[in-house]
């Protein structure tokens, strides 16, 4: 998928359970999750979605539960890319073992306002603000994790292999 | 260079003869753990493998607890993949209602996970065998799922920030105290990472279960594990329930930390973590009226937590506004509390005990929150709907500060409730 879309913008200490609620763990389809993704943070959040859009956060993203629903509801709803200041660590590691897209990069966190719309380019690392005309430099995945975001995560990397 | 106790647990199971932080690595893995909601996930990943078999059928533990006893027609379903999955790869230790605990009490109860050893598991409270002396951190499904194909995970060996507890703490100064203070101190992203490693004098002063409940909650300074001493009694609490040979691992004494906090517990008072983050954590605060308190969870279900509790509502009753769930988080402790004569204790207080469960904590089940109420809990997080409604509030505390509060019908200490 083409990472480019419009911005959704969010503070520091994005927990799991804003991400998906606990009472939604019940039914683990993507279609299921994806129909309450941020429910608890911002209730719009799945009408005004579209597929490429672009979540940035701030400080400790994800932070909280380990449920992999998390990371499964904000791909399956068609978000492309989270870019935060930083990523709690197990949300971090679900990311990439699911294969959902993620960059830390403070200065493009710093200066991306909600509504812009923004273009990345996952192997060089670099994050574009189409609205503004800015670019970021992001500490970009080594060739190893992107193969595995690229087969859509770690599983069906391993089976690819 | 000197390792911390966390990297030589690493370095061991990777059969290497040094780690560094930073490092990436291969480790095998003693246990893999997934409970009710994790598991499906993990299952459903590890199906689309094509494997037709779990690499260590008896390193491998599934327990139904989130919303087991199954809550509706969907768990019902999730526990039932989870149950076929057992029966299928012959894992013995599959807790099923009946014989199931909240994981993170049972499977050291259990004598499944002790001292040396290293532990995955879909939860993210999977953390707490530290107190054990071991290197036990959470993951996703799909890490579990890759965990049961493999039975090895990849790290990146983590830095760690030691602390110091000295000093005796006070009456009713638990584990609970100790971490929220800690938390209150370096916020919930303070560890992100990194290894919690709690060493010093004090740490004789804290019975096993504070341990629990102090590396329990590592995750939420997001730490990647949290880890004490393996002595007299953690020995004590191991003999007789883990299976395994102990494996003892001391930190090098020119180990590098990334940061050292000195804490004396002496001087700890009751301390409460205001929504809607566990860093919020106060030991001062005007009226806040209550409508429910919950003591149990992965956090504060053993038995001393019941004991606590007791403690406080023996001869009292509580508020009529506050309604009050205590939730033994094992069968054993269940029948403890029987035994010693705690749940009269509770039920005549006007509380009610629950079969073990996790629900309410994550707001599953048994204790949801309406808007604007307000919750005492001696679970570990109080974000945002946590354990209900989007305006519902969750105030994280220790079992005396939560069965003091249920007598007050406000957030209260034991040594705010009248002489009885």
């Amino acid at each position: 998928m083409e990472i480019q879309g419009k911005v959704f913008k969010y503070g520091n200490d994005v927990d799991t359970d804003v991400i998906i609620p606990a009472r939604y763990l019940n039914d683990s389809s993507e279609k299921a999750l994806a129909s309450h993704c941020m429910e608890d943070i911002d209730p719009d959040f799945v009408n005004k979605v579209s597929a490429g859009d672009v979540i940035v956060a701030g400080d400790n993203f994800g932070c909280g539960s380990s449920r992999e629903h998390a990371p499964l509801a904000i791909k399956a709803s068609g978000v492309s890319l989270v870019i935060a200041n930083s990523f709690a660590r197990i949300f971090y590691r679900n990311s990439i073992n699911i294969g959902l897209p993620i960059l830390e990069c403070p200065a493009a966190v710093k200066a991306i306002s909600a509504g812009d719309k923004v273009k990345a380019d996952l192997s060089a690392g670099v994050i574009y603000n189409l609205t503004t005309g800015e670019k970021f430099a992001a500490e970009p995945f080594p060739p190893f994790i992107q193969e595995i975001i690229n087969d859509g995560g770690l599983l069906a990397h391993l089976a690819k292999k | 260079m000197g390792m911390t106790v966390s990297q030589k647990i690493l370095a061991a199971h990777a059969h290497l003869d040094e780690v560094s932080a930073g490092q990436l690595i291969s480790a095998e893995l003693d246990l893999v753990l997934a409970n009710d909601i994790t598991g499906p996930v993990a299952i459903k990943e590890f199906k689309k493998t094509g494997a037709d078999s779990v690499k260590c059928h008896d390193k491998i533990a599934l327990v139904m607890d989130h919303f087991a006893p199954n809550k509706d027609v969907k768990s019902a379903e999730q526990c039932k993949t989870c149950r076929t999955f057992a029966k299928e790869q012959g894992i013995e230790n599959f807790f099923d209602v009946g014989k199931m605990g909240i994981e993170h009490a049972l499977l050291p109860e259990a004598g499944l996970v002790g001292a040396g050893d290293l532990v995955i598991g879909a939860d993210s409270h999977t953390c707490t065998y530290g107190a054990l002396g071991a290197f036990s951190t959470g993951v996703g499904s799909t890490d579990m799922a890759a965990g049961m194909l493999s039975q090895t995970c990849w790290f990146k060996v983590p830095s760690a920030i030691k602390f110091e507890l000295c000093g005796k703490p006070a009456k009713y100064i638990t584990g609970k105290d100790v971490i929220l203070h800690i938390i209150g101190l370096i916020g919930v992203d303070g560890a992100l990472y990194k290894s919690m490693e709690f060493v010093g004098d004090g740490v004789k002063y804290l019975n096993i279960d504070d341990r629990f409940t102090i590396c329990n909650m590592a995750i939420e300074a997001g730490a990647k594990n949290g880890i004490f001493p393996v002595d007299e009694v953690a020995l004590e609490y191991m003999k007789g329930r883990f299976k395994r040979p102990v494996k003892i691992y001391e930190a090098d004494p020119d180990a590098k930390y990334d940061a050292v906090y000195k804490i004396d517990l002496s001087t700890l008072r009751p301390t409460v973590s205001f929504p809607h983050l566990p860093e919020n954590a106060k030991t001062e605060w005007d009226e806040i009226v209550i409508d429910q308190v919950v003591i149990g969870s992965c956090t504060n279900g053993r038995i001393s937590d019941m004991r606590a509790a007791a403690e406080i509502l023996k001869g009292r009753k509580v508020a009529d506004n506050v309604r009050t769930i205590v939730i033994p988080a094992t069968q054993s402790v269940y029948r403890q509390c029987i035994d010693e004569g705690l749940v009269n204790i509770f039920l005549d207080a006007g509380a009610i005990v629950s079969t073990p469960t996790c629900g309410p904590c994550l707001g599953g089940y048994m204790g949801i929150l309406a808007e604007g109420e307000r919750c005492v809990s001696t679970t570990n997080r109080n974000f945002v709907g946590r354990m209900g409604h989007v305006k519902s509030e969750v105030y994280l505390a220790s079992p005396y500060v939560a069965a003091a509060s249920a007598v007050a019908g406000k957030l209260a200490t034991p040594d705010d409730l009248e002489v009885r």
